[in-house]
């Protein structure tokens, strides 16, 4: 899932206190998983930017709304005979949210409430860690089946840097070194060999390094 | 100031607290009219929004009352609530009200002298701090 953290709610109020009519726009996607940006959220927000108004003097009118997912247009239609009531919008979906809303209401003004932080799994409860980095070409069958662009700081593909110490990152003591697990697990699985055969260098341009990314596929394309 | 009588909205667990309501009553002890009591079968089924919602509505003040630690009725509900406690006064913070506005406490069944105790000894915070600023 695309994990995200909700903005402090002083950096919310300062961006919409000026409006006297505010959505919060949810989405029940990723965000709703790793619980901040689900129907539960949107009520906590919108509870917080009321007490945030009284607090401030401010008459302050505002709704709520929960879409599907926030990067389909299909759902972002789901708002479109109530958006225009508002002064302001805040999208708690991941960073594609606010943008789609704001393609298709051009003349609202689309406020993003969360911090989109990366793509990763819960661990355990209430704790999220990075797992893919989207380079576009998946190669993570090489390394043991963890990949090290996304788990090693630096994104080595040939083995550890000086900085792997006690099965740990040089960074911090809370981050696995992803080379020593795979290094491990490839020891345990009798496949250590593996490592050594010859691979080209990455092709970089599937990820970002390409400019920003399309996908088509033909068969759904009309 | 003094006249101020703050508004209250008490959590109270079933398992627990409210057992302690029914001691305090066997003393004839009771609660300050001012406290508004909601009883709920677990507080670890309290959520955030339930926290934040009498303080949007205009309560002065806002207390959860559950089970000691090592013997909710439900292993870990206590434990639960006393994380959105904590949670709820770091934005109340960053709103610039006082955290000190809400609180969450252990009480055992049988301590019905502390369910009154608590009452009167948030009712007491709740007053030094005056109203509610978000009161609309």
């Amino acid at each position: 899932m695309i994990v995200a953290e909700q903005k402090p709610i002083r950096e919310i109020w300062e961006m919409v206190k000026d409006f006297n009519k505010v959505l919060v726009i949810g989405c029940k996607g990723c965000v709703t998983v790793c619980n901040v940006g689900g129907a539960k959220e949107v009520g906590v927000l919108a509870s917080l930017l009321r007490i945030a108004a009284n607090k401030n003097g401010k008459t302050m009118e505002v709704g709520e709304a929960t879409l599907e997912r926030q990067c389909d247009p299909e759902y972002i239609e789901e708002v479109k005979d109530i958006i225009g009531e508002y002064d302001a919008v805040v999208s708690i979906a991941c960073g594609v949210g606010p943008q789609f809303l704001s393609e298709r209401y051009p003349q609202s003004r689309i406020f993003p409430g969360l911090n989109t932080k990366f793509m990763g799994g819960a661990v355990e409860h209430g704790v999220w860690s990075e797992r893919c980095a989207g380079c576009g070409t998946c190669v993570v069958h090489y390394f043991g089946g963890l990949c090290p662009i996304a788990r090693c700081s630096k994104s080595l593909l040939n083995g550890p840097c000086g900085g792997s110490s006690g099965g740990k990152c040089e960074i911090s003591k809370e981050v696995d070194c992803v080379w020593d697990l795979i290094v491990r697990k490839l020891m345990e699985q009798g496949r250590l060999d593996e490592l050594r055969q010859f691979r080209p260098a990455k092709d970089w341009t599937t990820a970002r390094d390409g400019g920003p990314r399309t996908m088509i596929r033909e068969e759904l394309a009309k | 100031m003094n006249d101020f009588v703050p508004q209250i909205v008490a959590f109270y667990c079933s398992n627990c607290a409210s057992a302690a309501a029914d001691v305090a009553e066997g003393l004839k002890l009771e609660l300050p009219d001012n406290i508004k009591i909601i009883n709920v079968p677990c507080t670890g089924r309290i959520e955030i929004l339930h926290l934040l919602k009498p303080f949007e509505k205009g309560a002065d003040g806002v207390y959860v009352a559950g089970c000691q630690e090592d013997s909710c009725r439900y292993t870990s509900g206590i434990n639960k609530v006393k994380k959105r406690v904590e949670y709820v006064k770091k934005i109340l913070e960053q709103l610039e009200i006082d955290p000190r506005r809400i609180e969450v406490f252990s009480l055992s069944a049988s301590n019905g002298q502390e369910f009154a105790n608590l009452g009167v000894k948030m009712s007491e915070r709740v007053r030094s701090l005056g109203p509610n600023p978000a009161k609309g």
